[in-house]
Parts: structure tokens; C-alpha cells; sequence
């Protein structure tokens, strides 16, 4: 059977307005081969959670600016756990500080992607992971 | 999918939904079973679609129908489509974006569906997927397409009431009008009709509306203007979807419909089917020796395919 598109959700959480970064990124994965689920801005956790749920995602990516990460992103992996969505693979980018990548990585984000990433890099980690997923599961 | 798994999907566990739509997206023998599991539980849905050119404003309105049913106690299913980059492979399915007012409510069920390279404004697995949200009990399905020129015109099999969005300012109302899509109508709706322009749409519908020949016992679409941004005239639209179903329930024709989509359906997998055991039961290189011979002008492609039939 062939597999299906890479399905991801693309989020921005928080209160800031601008998602022309998060925007580049969705195309940058539709041009990737992606289906991308482009849920747009100010989305709260239990929103986000509900549509990579009805959505039935691989990825879900977030887009953060405002700093509010480290606030933000545990109430998204709570919401999902409670969902059930263990096997989802979560990413992040944007204005994120050094220091606390490793507090995301451990939260359960695989990808942190700072300011100089290219979206390339972000699509060919997206794909080995998912790949990598999926073999596991196959195998 | 298991007995469980089926039972939950039943009840319109959110999971178990969303896994068998991604099933019956894959297609194969998992999607097969999914739709042999639930399909003595589908049929009581009203399906309707919303169909109409790009940015007229489609994911809006189902917004404000979604919520207008949801008033009312009804559980309401989404299927939104967008069309799937044929360089790519890849798509980006914003419809969503439209729906935040949505969000939360556990009556509601948004999926967002790319047309994996069907034309016809639809994938090849809405109908599918649009049964499991019929089996898991949403009393309404609104199915919008991508944003459709005139050929999208597959939503009427699809659908029991089909609602056909226009907006004015397109600067396209003579070519909207000529367009097969009109024909598909069973709502006409004028959306964005804050704007000046939305009379002279309207009246251009009403007139296009006027040439066509009426016969008393055939429906009339009705001309509704609506600004989806505020809510305004959904009642409207909500109103006479109910009455057109009324009408499709006191004519006979809810049935005549479904039978006539059960058998394009049964066509178009048949067709699918024997087409995929015949390449299955022909070995390649039989079809690479068909295909030089076509090229070389020995045989017609008529008389080719018939050699292959047979072979099969
Ligand atoms: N002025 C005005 N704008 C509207 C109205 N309804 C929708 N819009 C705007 O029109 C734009 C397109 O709306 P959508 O609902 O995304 O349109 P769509 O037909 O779903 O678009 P596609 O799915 O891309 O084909 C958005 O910016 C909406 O806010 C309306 O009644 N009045
Ligand atoms: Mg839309």
C-alpha cells in the first residue's frame, strides 16, 4: 500500500499576531510533499490538541515569537497526552533562547528549531523521523 | 480496524473517527473493511455541500451553519477539501482557519481532506469519509469543495442539497453564469453582500434563473444574499436547505438521488477494480510490447486494448 502524505499541523499559540514565519514554513512543507493543516494564530493548547486529534496528524509543528514557550508548550503536550496523541511528533521554531532547548527537548519536542533554520533542514528532519516512525511500526 | 475500534467510532469517539477517515483515505483492504463494518449505520445524515470560485467565502458560511445547527442540538460533520499541489504532492488545507468558532465543542468534527490528484473538486475518498461521520451519528454533514471553477461539479452526487456561493466584485458574474456549476445548484447563495456590488449578482442570478424553463413541480433555487463574516441571512440559508430536503422527501427524490449515486458509485469501482486485477493478471512486459507496437503503428490503440482484455 502507498503511504499517505506526511500529514502536519501548523499552530501558532499564543497572543502575538504575526505568523508570516509559521506561514513560509506550511508552504515550504506543501512544496516538501505535505499535507499541511494551517490552523493560523492565537490558538489556545486545548485548540491546537483538538484539531491534530480530528485530524489524525504525524507532526504537529508550533510557531512561537512571543516568548511564551515555556508556559505555553507543557499545557500543549498535557492536552495531547490527555488526548491520547503520544505518538505525535512535535517540533518548534522561532524566537526560542538557547538555554531552553533542552528543557523542550525533554518535554517531548524531537525538533527546536531556531531563527537561522532553513526550511529545508525542517522538512528533512520532519521526513527522517516520520520515516523512522513508520518503519518501527511496519517492522 | 477491530470490533472496539468500530463500536467506538459508533458512538462518535473523536479518535476512533478520525483513524477511520485516515483508513478510508488510504484505501485497500483496511478501508474496505471500515466501510463493510459501518455502512448499515449510514444513511441518516443530510449531506449538504458548499461549493463555489475561490475566497467566496465557503469555509465562512459553514462556520455559521455549523453554529446554527449546533443551536439547535444537531451534531455536525465537516469534510473540507483542498486541492492537493500536483508538483508537490504536498497541500495546504486552510479551510480550518476559518472555523475557530468551532473549536471546543464536542458536537463538532472538522477534517480537512487534500484531493490526493482527483479533479472534480472532491477526493476520492469524501464519500467515504463522509459515511463514518454519518455512522458516528452527525445528523448533519457539510461537505465544502476546492474552491471551484465550473468542471467541480461532483459535490451534486454527493450531496442531497447542494448550496452554490457566489460573491460579487469577482468581476466574473457573465462567465459565473454561463459556468455548468450553476446548474448544480440547489441554494443559491450571495455571500459578502455587504459589499455594493451584491445586487447587480443577484440580479444577474434571478435572470439567469428566469431563462430556464419552469415546470410546477420542480425546484426553484432561491437567491439568498448573506455576510458570512457576521452571520447575517443564515437562517435563510438554513431554512430553505430544510425545505429543499422537504421537497427531495415529498417528490421521491432523496431516494431516486441515493440510487443514483449508489450506481455511479458501483460503476466507478467496478471499473476500478477490473481495471486493477486486469493489469494485475497481465504481465508488464505484455503491455511494453503492446505499447511499442501502438507506437509503431501496427495496431490502433482500440485493437491493443482488446488484446489486453483478452489476455487478462
Ligand atoms: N466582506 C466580507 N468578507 C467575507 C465574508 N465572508 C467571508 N469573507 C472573507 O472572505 C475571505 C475568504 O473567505 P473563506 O471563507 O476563506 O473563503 P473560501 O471560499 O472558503 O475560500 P477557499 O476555500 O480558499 O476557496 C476571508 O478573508 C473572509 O473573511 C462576507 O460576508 N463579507
Ligand atoms: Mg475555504
Amino acid at each position: 500500500m502507498a503511504e499517505r502524505p506526511i500529514r502536519v499541523l501548523i499552530a501558532k499559540p499564543g497572543l502575538d499576531g504575526h505568523d508570516r514565519g509559521a506561514k513560509v514554513v506550511a508552504r515550504a512543507l506543501r512544496d516538501a510533499g505535505m499535507e499541511v493543516i494551517y490552523t493560523g494564530i492565537r490558538q489556545t493548547p486545548e485548540m491546537i490538541a483538538e484539531a491534530a486529534l480530528q485530524e489524525d496528524v504525524d507532526v504537529v509543528g508550533l510557531s512561537i515569537l512571543s516568548g511564551a514557550h515555556l508556559d505555553l508548550f507543557p499545557r500543549i503536550v498535557a492536552q495531547m497526552r490527555q488526548k491520547q496523541l503520544d505518538d505525535v511528533l512535535l517540533v518548534c521554531g522561532g524566537i526560542i533562547p538557547d538555554e531552553d532547548m533542552a528543557m523542550l527537548k525533554q518535554m517531548g519536542f524531537s525538533g527546536v528549531f531556531g531563527p537561522g533554520t532553513s526550511t529545508q533542514e525542517i522538512a528533512k528532519f520532519i521526513r527522517a523521523e516520520i520515516g523512522q516512525k513508520r518503519g518501527a511500526v511496519a517492522a | 480496524m477491530n470490533a472496539e475500534a468500530i463500536n467506538a467510532l459508533c458512538a462518535g469517539n473523536p479518535r476512533a473517527v478520525a483513524r477511520a477517515i485516515s483508513a478510508v483515505e488510504r484505501g485497500g483492504a483496511e478501508a474496505r473493511a471500515v466501510i463493510a463494518a459501518i455502512f448499515r449505520h449510514t444513511g441518516r445524515a443530510h449531506i449538504i455541500g458548499v461549493t463555489g470560485a475561490p475566497g467566496t467565502g465557503k469555509s465562512t458560511l459553514v462556520n455559521e451553519i455549523a453554529k446554527y445547527y449546533r443551536r439547535r442540538g444537531q451534531r455536525v460533520g465537516i469534510v473540507a477539501v483542498d486541492p492537493t499541489s500536483p508538483f508537490s504532492g504536498g497541500a495546504i488545507l486552510g479551510d480550518r482557519l476559518r472555523m475557530q468558532d468551532l473549536a471546543g465543542d464536542s458536537g463538532v468534527f472538522i477534517r480537512s481532506m487534500a484531493t490526493r490528484g482527483s479533479l472534480g473538486g472532491l477526493a476520492a475518498a469524501t464519500a467515504d469519509a463522509v459515511r463514518v461521520l454519518d455512522a458516528a451519528g452527525f445528523a448533519v454533514v457539510l461537505i465544502e469543495t476546492v474552491g471551484a471553477g465550473q468542471n467541480e461539479v461532483d459535490i451534486a452526487k454527493n450531496a442531497q442539497t447542494t448550496l452554490v456561493v457566489e460573491a460579487p466584485g469577482l468581476g466574473d458574474d457573465i462567465q459565473a453564469i454561463k459556468a455548468g456549476i450553476l446548474e448544480i445548484a440547489d441554494v443559491l447563495v450571495v455571500n459578502k453582500a455587504d459589499r455594493d456590488e451584491a445586487s447587480a449578482t443577484v440580479a444577474a442570478l434571478e435572470m439567469n434563473l428566469n431563462l430556464k424553463p419552469q415546470t410546477e413541480d420542480a425546484w426553484r433555487p432561491p437567491v439568498l444574499r448573506t455576510v458570512a463574516l457576521t452571520g447575517q441571512g443564515i437562517a435563510e440559508v438554513a431554512e430553505e436547505i430544510g425545505k429543499h430536503r422537504a421537497f427531495l422527501e415529498t417528490h421521491g427524490l432523496r431516494q431516486a438521488r441515493e440510487r443514483a449515486r449508489i450506481r455511479a458509485e458501483l460503476e466507478r469501482v467496478v471499473q476500478h477494480e477490473l481495471l486493477a486485477r486486469l493489469v494485475r493478471g497481465v504481465n508488464g512486459d505484455k503491455i511494453e510490447t503492446l505499447v511499442a507496437q501502438v507506437a509503431a503503428r501496427e495496431l490502433d490503440i482500440y485493437a491493443a486494448a482488446e488484446q489486453l482484455i483478452h489476455v487478462a
